[in-house]
């Protein structure tokens, strides 16, 4: 059976769509057919930050109502040959996604081989967002060290706990894994941000990985490549990291400590 | 700066009002989110239909809220029952 992963956050802007590029690209890495889908209809980006805006013809919506097939919507990826990416729609109707539209599709999915369905969730608790929990297995909580986006998450938390397939049919619940971004070790070192410890004691879900706040995230979309497949890049290894960590490697946080500068850094400056 | 708040007993870090913030509406917001459990629209209208095959009401007549008062909680079902219903029986 192939294992769906939403990528989930309640707020908007805090690295749903660099993850999901990023976390099914390691996966794909690592040998697994995957799949990433967008399920934030009306608002179509994934496209744009993996580079294939040019090639969408069907999208999602156009698979559920008929009009395409999976194969003629899937979008191979530039890079990776076992990864496919299924574009939402630009349509404005929010009812385009049904639940037995979605199934059907997560089904289909299932049968042509993929290992891994990595669902971009919209930021929000409307439709789309509650249709890309609604199947999940895995979710990925992507958070940033910030109040509005700790609460957002716990209110997703809430939602996956009360609102998914697994929750409605007495299942094994839903594996919640707290993934952090836009870390500062420095400001938590000044005090000036909530440290993984702080995020951790309130959301109370097993981490899965940190990526530092960096100037790469935009370099990388500008370009339309996912962040992992950026050379000698922290967040780049930071998501190899979480890939491995979520098929089953233990391995030690990195970036996340705060190197104080020495005296001859400090008078000379540099970075 | 810092060997002054050093001095001076220093101020609350802007992390710590961060974290203590988050804690204390988490707390409410879970409670309020349990609170009110998702069977409670399926047991008005469940109770709407059943009482409905002796006595016609409207679904608005009853109300349904669970409340909660420390650790109790306390389901409360008010039934209104219109005037006439009491006459024809």
């Amino acid at each position: 059976m192939a294992r769906i992963v939403v990528v989930t956050s309640g707020k908007g802007g805090v690295g749903k769509t660099t993850t999901s590029a990023s976390f099914s690209s390691g996966l794909a890495m690592r040998g697994h057919k995957t799949v990433v889908i967008d399920f934030d209809v009306g608002l179509r980006n994934l496209d744009l930050v993996m580079g294939c805006e040019r090639r969408v013809v069907y999208d999602f919506v156009n698979v559920i109502q008929g009009d395409a097939s999976l194969n003629q919507a899937l979008i191979r990826d530039k890079q990776l040959e076992n990864l496919f990416i299924l574009p939402a729609s630009q349509t404005r109707d929010k009812d385009a996604l049904t639940r037995e539209g979605v199934e059907k599709v997560l089904t289909e999915l299932d049968e042509m081989g993929f290992e891994y369905i990595v669902c971009d969730s919209p930021a929000g608790i409307e439709t789309g967002a509650l249709m890309a929990a609604y199947f999940a297995d895995d979710a990925l909580v992507v958070t940033n060290p910030e109040v509005s986006s700790v609460r957002d998450s716990d209110r997703i938390l809430g939602i996956l706990s009360a609102k998914s397939r697994r929750a409605e049919q007495g299942e094994e619940p839903v594996k919640e894994y707290l993934l952090l971004t836009r870390y500062s070790p420095k400001r938590v070192a000044e005090g000036e941000m909530l440290s993984i410890k702080d995020i951790e004691d309130i959301l109370r879900i097993r981490l899965i990985g940190v990526t530092p706040e960096s100037e790469d995230v935009l370099q990388a979309s500008n370009q339309g490549i996912a962040a992992i497949h950026l050379r000698d890049s922290d967040v780049a290894q930071a998501y190899k990291d979480i890939v491995a960590r979520y098929l089953g490697e233990e391995i030690p946080l990195r970036f996340t400590e705060y190197a104080r500068p020495g005296l001859l850094k400090r008078m000379f400056g540099g970075k | 700066m810092s060997f002054l708040s050093f001095l001076l007993g220093s101020k609350k870090s802007s992390a710590k009002v961060a974290k203590d913030r988050l804690q204390l509406i988490l707390i409410n917001e879970r409670g309020e989110n349990r609170g009110s459990p998702d069977f409670l629209p399926q047991l008005q209208k469940e109770l709407v239909e059943v009482i409905s095959k002796y006595v016609h009401i409207d679904p608005k007549d009853i109300q349904v809220n669970l409340e909660r008062q420390d650790s109790l909680e306390v389901l409360e079902v008010k039934i209104e029952m219109p005037p006439q219903a009491a006459g024809t029986r």
